[in-house]
């Protein structure tokens, strides 16, 4: 059981939460024309053996986006914050705070 | 090296068993080789199989970090059937299904295949509907399927939940006949073996953890015990697919996820075929020894861990129940997992890539255990001749950009829900 420390509710439990994705993706900016920075948006991805950055729900519970760090390797915990707070690539905080 | 036949059993059984041979050879590697094929699974140790049998290139090695089979090949539940509806995917998985029938004959080694046949339960007339659709799309292409009603699934699967408690009623079912199981180790033995008398180095216990680069082309790969020249480098290496693609500079669209796999203490013969749920993402099987083994859904979560959590144990578990409640009285007596290149469309990739010299078979899903033969097959062939079978055709990189995913389940580009 991964157990993520909701800035809001404190330690709960995985089921309370649903994942997102990867929130290291970064959103081209809405007049982008070239095709393959959206491709890279939508289809493409770093898929890192190790720390990732990535958004979970807690459904369950406050029902805020958290964006967590977790060590894909060993399932190891770090940081949790509220995805409105993260330093995410620009374009994207703005999209989670929407 | 000598052919198996019963004979051979049998004289080996009058001297004790003590003078089998080995099965295949452990070799120091060469200094160079035609092809370099990373990942000794299923598919990296047919692809070199069918590249000595079918092309003659018998110049090979299969680089493995671990020992052969020790990934999904020897983790997954060994399903196969070639139920697919999507153009691209029906016909590849169709020829997997043809060159799994004759494939114990083909190796001479006895992979076990046991086409006992497949149920997919429908649980709403929507389903039912979807069903009869896929069964015509396999049936025009020359594939066998059934439909089902509630009466005769009740009569074929009596020990199923058909009262009136059930959390899912079900209405009927999509049948496969020559779908069934095949023995998951003994398919990458029977491929090395085959492979090997053909020539082919199988190099175990090297990790490969870089590439050697002439002029912006792939000349080789780095290892763990030392370089090895090549002239193509073939990637076959599954849920590790987007970090042997970062090493060479690309990006996938693929995600590492982790799928657990489960069986239950050996029990007396019960269940005679494989029976997928159609409310929840579950199926069970009975092994020969006894146990059923039980399959579900992935943790959810990008993960290389190769172990699963608790949560989804409870999941499957609660779907074995609400399929078929006796099983609740078994005990589950191992449970395991392997990390999963999930594909951006569910399906797989057998392909060139922009890299000069590189080659790529992954996204598999959690699929790709049943399309081993033809993906050895496909994959040697668009690796020999530098151009895709018709077959293998669709599964291109580029298809994202050309928007031609090739999407059964019509998700879209959510890995994990594929
Ligand atoms: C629990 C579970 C259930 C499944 N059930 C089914 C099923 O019922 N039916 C079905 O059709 N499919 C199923 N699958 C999927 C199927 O197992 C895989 O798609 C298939 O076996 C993949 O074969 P492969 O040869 O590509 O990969 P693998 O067998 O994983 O082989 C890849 C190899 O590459 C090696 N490798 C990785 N990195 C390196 C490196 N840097 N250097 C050298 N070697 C490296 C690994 O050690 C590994 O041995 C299931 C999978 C799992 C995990
Ligand atoms: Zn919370």
């Amino acid at each position: 059981m991964i157990r993520i420390k909701c800035p809001i509710c404190g330690l709960r439990n995985e089921t309370e939460f649903t994942y997102g994705e990867d929130a290291n993706v970064n959103r081209p900016s809405m007049d982008e024309q070239g095709v393959q920075p959206w491709v890279d948006f939508v289809f493409n991805r770093d898929n890192p053996r190790g720390w990732h950055k990535e958004y979970w729900h807690h459904v369950q519970g406050c029902r805020q986006w958290v964006v967590l760090e977790r060590n894909t390797l060993t399932h190891e915990i770090g940081n949790c914050e509220l995805a409105r707070d993260a330093k995410l690539p620009p374009s994207q905080a703005s999209e989670a705070a929407e | 090296m000598s052919k198996y036949s019963a004979f051979s059993v049998f004289r080996h059984a009058l001297s004790g068993n003590k003078s089998w041979g080995r099965a295949w050879r452990d070799p120091e590697p060469k200094a160079s080789y035609d092809v370099v094929i990373v990942g000794g699974g299923g598919h990296g140790l047919a692809t070199a199989y069918y590249l000595a049998k079918e092309h003659g290139i018998t110049n090979v090695a299969v680089v493995e970090k671990g020992w052969l089979g020790g990934g999904n090949t020897g983790r997954n539940t060994t399903i196969v059937r070639s139920n697919y509806m999507m153009p691209g995917n029906t016909m590849f998985y169709e020829r997997s299904m043809k060159l799994w029938e004759n494939l114990s004959q083909d190796l001479n080694y006895n992979v076990m295949i046991s086409q006992r046949g497949q149920y997919n339960l429908c649980h709403s007339p929507g389903q039912m509907d979807a069903a009869r659709r896929r069964g015509n799309i396999m049936r025009a292409n020359g594939i066998d399927a059934d439909l089902f009603d509630r009466a005769e699934v009740k009569r074929r699967l009596p020990y199923l939940d058909y009262s009136d408690n059930a959390r899912f009623p079900i209405h009927g079912a999509i049948y496969q006949s020559r779908a069934g199981t095949a023995r998951h180790d003994a398919v990458a033995w029977g491929f090395a073996r085959g492979a090997d008398q053909r020539g082919v180095d199988i190099l175990q216990q090297r990790e490969v953890t870089g590439y050697l680069w002439e002029g912006g082309k792939i000349a080789g790969v780095q290892t763990s015990r030392g370089d090895i020249r090549a002239k193509k480098v073939a990637l076959c290496v599954a849920g590790h697919s987007g970090h042997l693609a970062q090493m060479a500079g690309l990006r996938l669209p693929v995600e590492t996820h982790c799928l657990q796999a489960y069986v239950t203490e050996p029990y007396k013969p019960l269940v005679d075929t494989v029976i997928s749920f159609g409310a929840a993402h579950f199926y069970l099987s009975q092994s020969d020894k006894g146990g059923l083994v039980l399959g579900g859904d992935l943790d959810m979560y990008n993960s290389y861990a190769q172990r699963g959590g608790l949560p989804i144990v409870k999941h499957t578990l609660a779907s074995a129940k609400a399929l078929m409640p006796s099983v609740s009285r078994l005990k589950l007596l191992r449970h395991w997992a392997g990390v999963m290149d999930m594909s951006m469309d569910g399906s797989p990739f057998i392909t060139k890539t922009p890299v000069d010299g590189l080659y790529l078979n992954g996204g598999w899903c959690y699929g790709g255990f049943k399309a081993t033969p033809a993906s050895g097959w496909c994959f040697a062939h668009t690796i020999a001749t530098d151009t895709p079978h018709e077959d293998n055709a669709e599964f291109t990189l580029d298809r994202f950009e050309r928007g031609y995913q090739i999407d059964e389940k019509g998700v879209g580009p959510k890995p994990n829900a594929h």
